[in-house]
Formats: structure tokens, C-alpha cells, sequence
């Protein structure tokens, strides 16, 4: 197995589904940092077959895991100092996400108003359903609509 | 300060109170002549309505208020590229309170996050228009003493129509009502609101295509438009538009003291027979808009009137 260096201060994001390492990447915003980022793609699991790993060489205030529960809750959020895991990170999906996903609906007030926020509320956590704020459209819906329609 | 974006937006003990004044506006609309003056409404329209705007204007006028605004997008700043949220901030010094519709959805609620005047939806796109839904409940509440234990059939265009799904949101809250849904299968009710309104609330309702088939069961009935403007497709529209058609032989199944509601316009869903028929009442669901909208203007202005 290929190996990567240890990290002395940073995070390691595990269990990743595998080939999802690279959407994250740039939804966490990791291409805008000074940093160095090890992205381990298709490693060998126990438990899950084959997943992703990303390593991150930062200071730990550095990144908004929040958007990580929108993702993906399973993926485990290792922080490290020193070189050592210092705390596992629950992850929980967050109340409200803010610019991160975008509103499809071409209705949607979003899709003309200058710099509007894009902004999605978790409305049922069991069913993990993120709605915009503005028009309520599901996220999701419409991309499934036009899958279909396919 | 409050905004009212949804029927939902108000608790069922609030909507009563509001309920509850319109019904003494109704009564005593001398003792509200004067309530509002000195006070301006802006209602900005940036599409097309002839009911819920003059209905707006007429409220206000009834309680002595003055009034102000544009009828359409092309006679407005908006025009000229202004965001909803620039234009909001401009009107909250011209005017005390203000009816906004947009046919963008969620246009109202940037709206609100700008003004520093009450902003009430008057109809955002195909999603929300709480004052129709207001003055729904208002006529069944005045003309049939209650807004639970009812049987209710909604017909026509289930799926587009937002008046029908305001309509089922704000009814699912009151106990013992029960939904007939009549509609082509092409236009039944979304599936997000019979699993997360319907079937979350443990409401009974039925789905049918035959309106003969259930007239005799209903105590309301709601018809709807199937409306050219959410269709993308002509065909389609064509295909659907006078699927259902009420007329004599139709209200002959239909209960003594059923009533039949239309959030209006109508086109040819129902016949003009049937408007001569004692339970067809949405020409008086029309004067109920008025008094339901006084009621809001007074309730979100604070106005106390002793």
C-alpha cells in the first residue's frame, strides 16, 4: 500500500466514498489554500471495500467542516496535533448551508437578484432534505427530474 | 416588526384572531372607516393580477388609508435592472406597509430581509399566496361556522395549483378534516405534499379521477384553473384545460349545504349556470378577500382599535 507521511498539525478526512475525494476537495475549498494536501484515492478498507482519504497540513481553525455533514456524516474527521489524533470529530448535518450548493429552480428568486447568498435549510433530518430558503424547491429534485427525462 | 410569506406564518391561535377580526370588520365596517389614516399601502405588482391588487387598494381604502405602487415589472425601476432588495429599501420610505408580487419565488422574503415596513406576499411565482389562502378559510369559516370536520374536494389542477397547496397546508392544522383530490393523473397533487403534509399529518384523503363520483360526499368544494402560464407545453394545456366543467347536472349530485369556492378567474371549469345556485359562493369569497385583507393590514400595522 502506498504510504503518506504522518502530519503533525492538520486533519485527516476518512472514510471517504470512494471516488469522492476530489468533489470535496474543491467543496472545502482546499485548492484555495497555502497548504500541503495529500488526496489518497481508492485505499483499501476493512469496512468498506475501497475509500478515499484526504490528509491536510493546516492549522485546525483553518477549514468550515460543517459542510463535511452535508456531504457525506460517515466520512471521519481525524484532528491531529503534534502528530497525534486529538480529537474524532462527530460530524452532523448543518442547520443551513450558504453558498455552497446552488438553487436549480429557474423560478427561484436566486437565479436574478445581484449577490444573493444561495442559502439551502435542512428541513427533515431524517430524510436528509435540504430546501432553499427562498423558493423551498428540494435539492436534488431537479437534477433527478432531468435524469428522468432522459 | 412581522411580514407574512406563508399562511404557515401565523399560529392557528393567531390566524383565529385574525379570522375573528375580518368577521367583525364584516360587521361593523363604519366602526374601521378611519382606522388607517394618514397611512399608505404600496402594493408593487410586478406582474399582472386585476383581483388580489384591487383587493389590496380596496382594503386599505375601506379603512381610510391611501395607496401607491406599479401594476407591472415594465412600469417599474425593475425595468432598469433594480434588485428586489434595492427597490424594497426605496418603497420603505414612500409608504407604511407594502403587498409585493413577483413572479419570481422567494422574491417577498428578500424583500422582507431589506424593508423596515411589514412586507406581505401577494403571490410569488407558483409558490406561496397566503392572502388567497386567508380569505379561503375566512369564507369557509363565515359560511359554514367551522374549519374542522369538513370534507373537502379540491379539483382540477392539483399539481401546479399553489392555492390548493396553501390551501391543504393551512387545513391539515385543524382536526377532523378529510381531502377528496380530483384531478386528471397528469395534474394530481405533488408527491411532496402527500408525503410530507398528508400523509405526516395522518390526514385521510382520497385521489379520483370522476368528480360525479364523489360530488354527494363533499361538504366544500374548491375548483381550480388549470392555468396556460405553468404549462410549457401548449398541447398539454389544450389537452387539459376543460377536463372538468361544473354545471346544473353536476350540482344536482351534490349536498344541499355544499359550497363550491373558486380562488377565481374562471375560465370554463365552471359553467355560468351554476353561478345563480345558492352554494356557489366565490363571488362572495371575493368581498371575504377585502375583509381578510383589512384584517392583516390592521394586525401587522398593530393597529389596536377599541
Amino acid at each position: 500500500m502506498l504510504n503518506v507521511g504522518r502530519l503533525n498539525e492538520g486533519f485527516v478526512l476518512d472514510h471517504i466514498e470512494a471516488g469522492k475525494s476530489m468533489s470535496i476537495y474543491h467543496d472545502l475549498k482546499l485548492d484555495k489554500l497555502d497548504c500541503c494536501v495529500a488526496i489518497i484515492k481508492n485505499a483499501r478498507s476493512n469496512v468498506m471495500g475501497v475509500k478515499d482519504i484526504i490528509k491536510v497540513e493546516c492549522d485546525i481553525e483553518a477549514l468550515d467542516l460543517d459542510i463535511l455533514g452535508f456531504i457525506d456524516c460517515d466520512i471521519t474527521v481525524n484532528i491531529i496535533k503534534d502528530g497525534e489524533i486529538v480529537e474524532k470529530k462527530e460530524l452532523s448535518l448543518p442547520e443551513t448551508i450558504e453558498n455552497v450548493i446552488k438553487c436549480k429552480n429557474p423560478r427561484c428568486i436566486t437565479s436574478i437578484e445581484q449577490e444573493l447568498k444561495h442559502v439551502f435549510v435542512l428541513t427533515d433530518k431524517e430524510k436528509k432534505i435540504y430546501r432553499c430558503k427562498y423558493c423551498e424547491e428540494k435539492y436534488g429534485e431537479r437534477t433527478k427530474e432531468r435524469k428522468k427525462a432522459k | 416588526m412581522r411580514h407574512l410569506m406563508s399562511p404557515l406564518d401565523f399560529t392557528v391561535e393567531e390566524l383565529d384572531k385574525v379570522l375573528s377580526l375580518a368577521g367583525e370588520i364584516e360587521k361593523n365596517p363604519e366602526k374601521y372607516a378611519h382606522v388607517c389614516q394618514g397611512k399608505k399601502l404600496a402594493t408593487i405588482f410586478y406582474e399582472p393580477s386585476t383581483r388580489t391588487r384591487l383587493s389590496f387598494e380596496a382594503a386599505m381604502m375601506n379603512l381610510g388609508g391611501n395607496v401607491l405602487g406599479f401594476s407591472s415589472a415594465a412600469s417599474s425601476s425593475a425595468a432598469k435592472g433594480e434588485s428586489v432588495s434595492d427597490t424594497i429599501r426605496m418603497i420603505s420610505c414612500y409608504a407604511d406597509i407594502c403587498a409585493m408580487r413577483h413572479p419570481k419565488e422567494g422574491a417577498p422574503l428578500v424583500a422582507s430581509m431589506h424593508s423596515s415596513i411589514p412586507v406581505i406576499n401577494a403571490g410569488d411565482g407558483g409558490h406561496q399566496h397566503p392572502t388567497q389562502t386567508i380569505t379561503d378559510l375566512l369564507t369557509i369559516k363565515s359560511l359554514k361556522g367551522r374549519l374542522g370536520n369538513l370534507t373537502i374536494g379540491l379539483c382540477g389542477d392539483l399539481k401546479f395549483g399553489r392555492t390548493v397547496h396553501s390551501l391543504i397546508n393551512a387545513l391539515v392544522r385543524y382536526e377532523g378534516v378529510k381531502f377528496v383530490l380530483i384531478s386528471p393523473e397528469e395534474l394530481r397533487v405533488p408527491g411532496y405534499i402527500r408525503e410530507e403534509v398528508l400523509d405526516a399529518n395522518g390526514i385521510e384523503y382520497k385521489e379520483v379521477v370522476r368528480l360525479e363520483d364523489v360530488m354527494s360526499e363533499l361538504d366544500l368544494l374548491y375548483m381550480t384553473r388549470v392555468q396556460k402560464e405553468r404549462f410549457f407545453n401548449e398541447e398539454d394545456y389544450v389537452r387539459m384545460k376543460d377536463f372538468y366543467i361544473l354545471d346544473k347536472q353536476k350540482m344536482a349530485l351534490g349536498r344541499e349545504d355544499m359550497l363550491v369556492l373558486h380562488p377565481l378567474p374562471r375560465v370554463n371549469e365552471i359553467s355560468v349556470e351554476v353561478d345563480d345556485d345558492p352554494r356557489a359562493v366565490y363571488f362572495k369569497q371575493v368581498q371575504y378577500g377585502v375583509y381578510a385583507r383589512m384584517a392583516l393590514i390592521l394586525t401587522l400595522l398593530n393597529t389596536k382599535v377599541e
